[in-house]
């Protein structure tokens, strides 16, 4: 039961005027297709479904009729045609405002609503009842209450299932206060206690199959009445504050107060409450508002965490979430929650608590509007851009923000073309985590990250105008841009858990995120079309070359080429600086910047010794970087291993990210190097060489969501190697990454920083060739 | 019976105490023998005879103590002795009154053994040897608690069972008290309510597991009424909440839903949030310190009612007693956790109470004094 309509009734009379900066809260409004709306008892959630318009950039070869000859197209002609589309997709919209700002939210609404096919908005909450009217009046939507409990649930399992690191435990005096976890591929069963304004538990065993076992009234409500009764502070929020202050020491009585110490036989501490408020029966004193805030705060926190246990213990459940307006990412309640659970459990029982727990109604009511869409058929991205993060709207932690964009929260989920699966390859889906170091944690390499993108944003800005010189406005965007992902870093620098685990992945991502917001799809099209078309020039000569050496020269020249091919990477800053002043700067040249042998980490021996063996069924090779990487460095090494019998499957990115070659751009590259190269030509026709998507835009991998075709690919193909290659592949990520096959990571380092820290220079290698303990067991 | 009248090896001088020092009050138990011969009479110290006649004759002491007269256990025999059991109780904020009144009555002198149960045996051990020069014979308060327990039942209450339940537990115009036996007591989970609350499963007696506990008890109860209403006693706080209506404090389920929740199967008058009301500034103007006193002791007590449920559950064990001196004129509580133990369950589960609610650490502590005198 989470709601307390009477309580706000006060409030509402007061009129506030707003102001709402419209172009950053209700986004896409004139585009929005349906609504839902949740209203507690002081917040409200409104979620809306749009499509968006942007742009993207699409490659386009030239009609094959008018393709002749190679030796033609590089007289001057570009190989492939680059085209900005406009392409529609999917967006769900959620966005928290207080309750006070709910008429102000409905007129803006109305005037913005151009779509009128919608007859029905989907509401939830107790408020839902009291501003049906209101809500009828101004949108001339038809309310449709949905119950509360099922929206949370369904709203619930939706952010399991779509959002990485939507679940954090919270440790107050941890390294860093939230620890996210990786989303786990069987959600249930969970408990899911709900903190309104009494608490309701309720065990959830399958998408639609729930059941509240149990629930409690003292809740929410029970610390907002009692709290106004004994301190006169009228407000939740100033209650939670009053409370964090406090010492709840003067007003309960402690073992200690009862036994003068522990009481060691049953393994009670000095320190537990024996009786909450049990001082308050016997001193004839004053007791301070805070001391009482604080110790009705634990009694409440303490009871629930108690029955929450006994509830988890009696149905057998170990996942335990909580959410709910008394939780609502308030620090002190999440601390004094867990900190019950881990008493009464023994630390068996972990409290988890959500990232987006706020909007679950929202999200439900709006699922069971929109059910004959199929949501759940989708998957679904958050997207870094348009959403606030977790604690933006705290007033305490970050005044700025508040300021900023007013107490208005948003999330935006991005609709995926794809459905993203696990790569059936990983050894443990359950434990496995992308990123190798979590900046969370890691405060000295976050400082470094943050400085080292927030340093990197002219250049990117830089070079997302010149990426559409033809359009004028493209330099006010970009500024636009850049304001944009400065606030992000900014955010990041006081809340580097806004957004789950703060990674170079994640910062790399949030820019794209941004930049495509802007309608930048892909800043470095000219510069890889450009890159491209200079490597393929000399894709025969290298061949050539390579054909020359005997084996085991040949070997490592490949290798030396594919690590060569990957100093080429607009993403390193070292690396974007040679590039820009020395657009000369060859292939040769970055073989010579190569490290010499013995490599930062050197496997290589052991990888000739493999390839002296049978040849592997099927690699699995996630590309990287266009031009020199991809067409000098990886297709020689590829035709190598086709050559030995082993098919390939190359994966690379469905939408650009970075200078990494797209899966549009290398299915025209792989048409012109089979062109001149009758050996990957007949590969092609042989499917022995086939082309994926990973339904990834990251620079980055994340190998628990990947394109589900490439996932049966890699099944149907017996594949038995996966080479992983690039910084932002093998080094921020995947790094140690357990496969059940053999496995190759192979990157240079172009980064001074991550090389020191790795014990190495810059553009030192690494050449990590693992094989699994399981296999190597059978040789 | 674990005591009988023969049992002792030899005569155990008076005069006999039990002791239990909780959190909030001190429950002394004091044995006083009927069958003094002439002789005795004649060696009786005068100390003794003081403390005796202190005791007995008086049913109050200083501002706060009181001697629960209509709780004495009359012709009881103890140790070859026969007399009556006094139950006395004081806050223990007088302890140091009380152990000062010791050394003035200078009780050490009398060479007896003095057996203290609960947490203030600890606390106030030291207190007890620099004040007033006697030594403390520390017991654990859960052994005493049980022992206690079933010493009393099986005594009986002066010809009347010690242990009682709720008929009709759900429907207050015909819910009767019914005098009961706890002739098979085990498995029995023990809701133990003083200041805090523990809860222990009972198998014999001597095989006990404390499960839980909650610091929702009696203490909060009469520290948040002293809070919210200004009262200033356990007595008061009761008299009020005796004449309030918490659903003016409480929001009930019908207040957010119109009706019961069927979805869930909540009924409307269950209550949905406790204090749930005061959120809402007219409504903290509107109620009245009755109100308040009996929202705060529903919410206390649905609370320990669900707690003790719950463990029931997962003990897998039917017959819970609750005991303590929360529930001490307390009728309120102990029909409401009667019909909570009865409606939630649907009829599995009972709920017991014994007339002696808060003594049975103190008996215990006595017990314990006894029965070393039988060890040779």
């Amino acid at each position: 039961m989470a709601t307390y309509v009477e309580a706000v009734r006060g409030s509402h009379s007061m009129d506030k005027s707003i102001t709402l900066p419209p172009d950053e809260i209700f986004r896409n409004l004139e585009n929005a297709k349906r609504f839902a709306i949740d209203i507690g008892g002081s917040l409200t959630k409104l979620a809306y479904y749009s499509t968006v318009q942007h742009k993207v950039a699409k490659v386009r070869s030239f009609d094959h009729a008018a393709k002749v000859s190679f030796q033609q197209e590089s007289d001057g002609e570009p190989l492939y045609e680059i085209s900005v589309q406009e392409e529609i997709t999917a967006r769900l919209h959620f966005i928290k405002f207080e309750n006070t700002y709910i008429e102000t939210c409905l007129d803006f609404i109305k005037d913005h609503l151009v779509n009128t096919e919608t007859k029905v908005i989907k509401a939830t909450g107790g408020g839902a009842y009291k501003f049906k009217d209101l809500i009828e009046k101004k949108l001339k939507l038809k309310v449709d209450k949905e119950d509360e409990m099922s929206c949370l649930i369904k709203g619930c399992n939706f952010v399991l299932k779509n959002i990485p690191h939507e679940v954090f435990v919270y440790a107050k005096h941890g390294d860093s206060e939230f620890r996210f976890q990786n989303t786990h591929p069987d959600i249930f069963p969970y408990l899911l206690v709900n903190i309104g304004s009494g608490v309701s538990i309720v065990k959830v065993e399958a998408e639609d199959r729930f059941e509240r076992i149990g629930g409690s009234s003292i809740g929410g409500g029970t610390f907002w009445g009692l709290g106004a009764l004994l301190t006169k502070t009228k407000r939740f929020d100033e209650l939670l504050q009053l409370a964090s202050r406090g010492q709840h020491t003067s007003v309960d009585m402690l073992v200690k107060d009862i036994y003068g110490g522990a009481y060691g036989c049953l393994g009670l501490t000095g320190d537990l409450i024996a009786s909450s408020f049990g001082k308050s029966a016997t001193a004839e004193k004053e007791f301070s508002k805070e001391d009482m805030a604080k110790s009705l705060l634990h009694m409440i926190s303490n009871d629930i965490g108690q029955l929450a246990c006994l509830y988890a213990r009696l149905h057998n459940l170990s996942r335990v979430y909580f959410g709910g307006f008394f939780i609502r990412g308030h620090p002190v309640t999440m601390h004094t929650i867990t900190y019950s659970i881990n008493y009464f459990t023994k630390g068996e029982v972990q409290a988890l608590f959500l990232r987006h727990e706020g909007y679950l109604g929202a999200i439900g009511a709006f699922l069971k509007g929109a059910e004959e869409d199929n949501p759940n058929q989708y998957c679904w991205g958050e997207n870094y851009a348009g959403s606030s993060g977790l604690l933006s709207v705290s007033p305490e932690l970050n005044p700025m923000q508040r300021e900023r964009s007013g107490t208005f929260d948003m999330l935006e989920m991005d609709r995926l073309e794809r459905q993203l699966v696990n790569l059936p390859l990983l050894q443990d889906s359950s434990s496995y985590i992308p990123d190798t170091v979590d900046l969370t944690e890691d405060t000295l390499a976050r400082e470094y990250w943050l400085c080292c993108f927030e340093e990197a944003l002219d250049g990117v800005v830089k070079r997302a105008i010149a990426s559409q010189k033809d359009q004028p406005e493209a330099a006010e965007r970009a500024e636009k841009f850049r304001q944009k992902y400065r606030d992000k870093l900014q955010t990041l620098r006081h809340q580097p858990f806004a957004y789950g685990s703060l990674t170079v992945r994640s910062l790399l991502d949030t820019r794209e995120h941004c930049l495509n917001e802007f309608n930048f799809p892909d800043p470095y099209s000219k510069i890889k079309q450009k890159e491209n078309d200079l490597a393929l020039k000399s894709y025969q000569r290298v061949l050539k070359t390579l054909e020359e050496l005997s084996w085991e020269q040949r070997q490592i020249a490949l290798v030396r080429g594919l690590l060569a091919g990957n100093v080429f990477d607009w993403g390193a800053k070292a690396v974007s600086d040679v590039l820009e002043s020395d657009p000369e700067f060859g292939f040769e040249k970055a073989k010579q910047q190569l490290q010499e042998r013995p490599w930062l980490v050197d496997t290589y021996n052991q990888w000739i010794e493999r390839l002296k063996g049978p040849p592997h069924k099927c690699a699995l090779f996630f590309v990287d970087n266009s031009g020199m990487d991809i067409i000098l460095g990886v297709f020689p090494f590829v035709r190598e291993l086709l050559s030995r019998g082993t098919e390939v499957v190359l994966a690379s990115n469905s939408g650009p990210a970075l200078n990494d070659v797209t899966n549009g751009e290398l299915q025209i590259l792989t048409e012109r190097i089979a062109a001149m190269d009758p050996a990957i030509q007949a590969s092609l026709s042989e499917d022995r060489l086939t082309l994926v998507q990973s339904g990834s835009s990251s620079p980055c991998l994340d190998l628990s969501r990947l394109d589900k075709v490439l996932a049966t690919v890699v099944r149907e193909r017996g594949t038995d190697l996966v080479v992983i290659e690039g910084m932002g592949r093998a080094i921020h990520t995947n790094y140690y990454a357990a496969l059940s096959c053999e496995s190759l990571k192979l990157a240079v380092i172009k980064n001074s920083w991550l090389a020191d820290r790795l014990g190495g220079k810059i553009f030192s290698v690494v050449f990590k060739y693992e094989v699994p303990s399981i296999i190597q067991g059978h040789h | 019976m674990f005591l009988n009248t023969t049992g002792c090896l030899w005569i155990l001088s008076f005069p006999w105490f039990g002791m239990d020092i909780g959190g909030t009050l001190v429950k002394l138990v004091y044995f006083e023998p009927k069958d003094i011969t002439a002789e005795e009479e004649q060696e009786e110290v005068e100390s003794l005879k003081s403390i005796r006649r202190y005791l007995t004759s008086n049913v109050a002491y200083g501002k706060t103590g009181v001697r629960d007269v209509h709780l004495e256990l009359r012709e009881l025999s103890m140790c070859g002795r026969t007399g009556t059991l006094h139950f006395i109780r004081f806050p223990t904020a007088a302890m140091h009154r009380f152990i000062q009144m010791g050394r003035d009555k200078n009780f050490s002198s009398l060479h007896t053994t003095l057996c203290a149960t609960g947490g203030g045996a600890y606390k106030f051990e030291s207190d007890f040897r620099t004040t007033a020069d006697l030594e403390l014979v520390k017991l654990d308060e859960l052994d005493c608690l049980i022992h206690g327990l079933l010493y009393v039942d099986s005594v009986g209450f002066n010809g009347h069972p010690e242990c009682y339940y709720f008929e009709n537990p759900s429907d207050t115009q015909a819910c009767v008290k019914q005098p009961c036996s706890l002739a098979h007591p085990f498995p029995m989970l023990l809701v133990n309510i003083g200041s805090g609350v523990s809860v222990l499963a009972v198998y014999s007696k001597d095989n006990y597991k404390r499960v839980t506990g909650t610091s929702l008890g009696g203490g909060t109860f009469l520290g948040l009424c002293c809070l919210l209403t200004g009262c200033e006693t356990f007595e008061e706080a009761l008299e009020m909440a005796s004449k309030g209506d918490s659903t003016k404090v409480d929001k009930l389920v019908r207040d957010i839903y119109g009706g019961d929740y069927q979805r869930f199967g909540l009924q409307g008058s269950a209550v949905a949030s406790s204090f749930g009301h005061m959120m809402s500034k007219e409504r903290r103007d509107s109620i009245s310190r009755e109100d308040l006193a009996r929202a705060t002791l529903v919410t206390i007590t649905n609370n320990i009612g669900s707690i003790a449920r719950m463990c029931a559950v997962n003990e897998k064990i039917e017959r819970v007693v609750f005991v303590g001196n929360f529930l001490r004129i307390n009728t309120v509580s102990t029909k409401l956790l009667a019909y909570a133990m009865d409606f939630w369950s649907k009829g599995q589960l009972r709920a017991l109470f014994l007339e002696h609610e808060g003594y049975f650490g103190a008996v215990g502590a006595l017990l314990e004094l006894l029965k070393a005198s039988e060890d040779p």
